[in-house]
């Protein structure tokens, strides 16, 4: 007889924190730490640094938390798709069940947090988001309309939005502009994905753009978001967070963006493969510079206003 | 066959047990550090217990 113990794996119940961890898609969550901590930056109203710090952590929690319920919900999908395949819960190492109760503690808590470290104006928006992600786009538009993406890019655009709320305690053109930029830019950066991921979702029948409408229409989609997306992004220069700094750099992030759309628009589907799609993957590559970039730009205007120096 | 105290599944809970008891050690600290700071940035603060509110009395009683 060999050890007895030896046929004890990793069952549901037993991961490891690093698995509890992954639920909360780390990945996305810094990304939710860097827009909202610049929504906090950027807004005229200054924050205690413990207060914007905790803030931002709670956002980042609820971002989390968000993930976690995706990934509940998702875990029969996920299982089908190589992407998601290693997540926690298709992989064996996290029960379901764990995953939803994880998901709706860290909402409660992080939305109570955030309404104590800041205010309930900030709170409600994080709540909403959350709802928004779990309910609104897993739950309802991801498997039913191929504008899963568009719609649900909403809860990825909120942090910014959120982050300005803890500074000002409100909504105003400036954060709208900020949840915009994020809102129109999930689109092409997601569908750039699915250009080369496609196989992923058809197996998974989730109604990706590339699924139900083709490649060719997918590429054209892109570079009307794209379009769409730049006159408010550069708007965003001729508001209170804006100046010459950030102007310069959306017009040049923008005119990429929008000739890296018409490029991806006027390729040939046959040259995509047999390049194993080169330029779609550079292209949501790019799309990751982009955000990163254009709020940098608006971070290094904000220290450049501060530090006195004036918008223009 | 001796019987493995340790096994790998023990580690693995220790780690998660460790990870969960460092995280409430941080809500604690974030706690007590928001407490800090919401005590010191709220305004003037006056006791009720037994003694007089100058800011209670009215100014053409007051003296000033």
């Amino acid at each position: 007889m060999t050890d007895a113990t030896q046929n004890i794996g990793t069952t549901s119940g037993e991961g490891q924190f690093g698995d509890y961890w992954a639920l909360l898609k780390p990945r996305v969550m810094s990304l939710v730490v860097f827009t909202a901590a610049v929504g906090v930056f950027v807004a005229p109203v200054s924050v205690h640094p413990f207060v914007a710090m905790v803030s931002i952590l709670f956002i980042a929690l609820g971002g989390g938390a968000s993930g976690a319920l995706n990934m509940w919900y998702d875990h029969d999908i996920d299982t089908i798709m190589k992407r998601t395949a290693n997540r926690p819960v298709p992989a064996g190492k996290v029960a379901p069940g764990e995953a939803l109760t994880l998901g709706l503690w860290l909402s409660f808590i992080s939305v109570t947090m955030l309404g104590l470290a800041s205010n309930w104006v900030a709170a409600g928006i994080l709540a909403f988001t959350i709802f928004f992600y779990a309910v609104v786009y897993t739950m309802w538009l991801k498997r039913w309309t191929p504008q899963n993406i568009v719609i649900g890019g909403a809860a990825g655009a909120f942090p910014p939005m959120i982050g300005w709320a803890v500074a000002t305690g409100g909504v105003s053109v400036e954060s709208v502009l900020l949840f915009c930029l994020v809102f129109m830019w999930t689109p092409p950066h997601f569908w750039a994905l699915a250009l080369f991921m496609n196989n992923d979702y058809t197996n998974a029948g989730v109604p990706m753009l590339t699924v139900t409408h083709g490649k060719r229409e997918t590429r054209k989609q892109i570079f009307i978001y794209a379009v769409l997306l730049a006159p408010l992004a550069i708007g965003a220069a001729f508001t209170s967070i804006g100046g010459w700094i950030y102007l310069t750099a959306a017009l040049v992030l923008n005119a990429k963006f929008v000739w890296g759309a018409w490029k991806l628009w006027h390729r040939d589907e046959a040259a995509a493969e047999a390049d194993i799609y080169k330029d779609e993957k550079a292209y949501f590559r790019y799309s990751l510079v982009y955000l990163f970039s254009s709020f940098c730009a608006l971070l290094l205007q904000a220290v450049w206003v501060k530090a006195g120096m004036g918008a223009w | 066959m001796a019987l493995k105290v340790e096994h790998e599944l023990h580690k693995r809970r220790f780690g998660r047990n460790l990870g969960v008891g460092l995280l409430l050690v941080g809500f604690v600290a974030i706690v007590f550090g928001l407490t800090v700071v919401k005590v010191q940035n709220t305004g003037f603060v006056e006791g009720y217990d037994h003694v007089a509110r100058p800011a209670l009395i009215p100014e053409n009683e007051g003296g000033n």
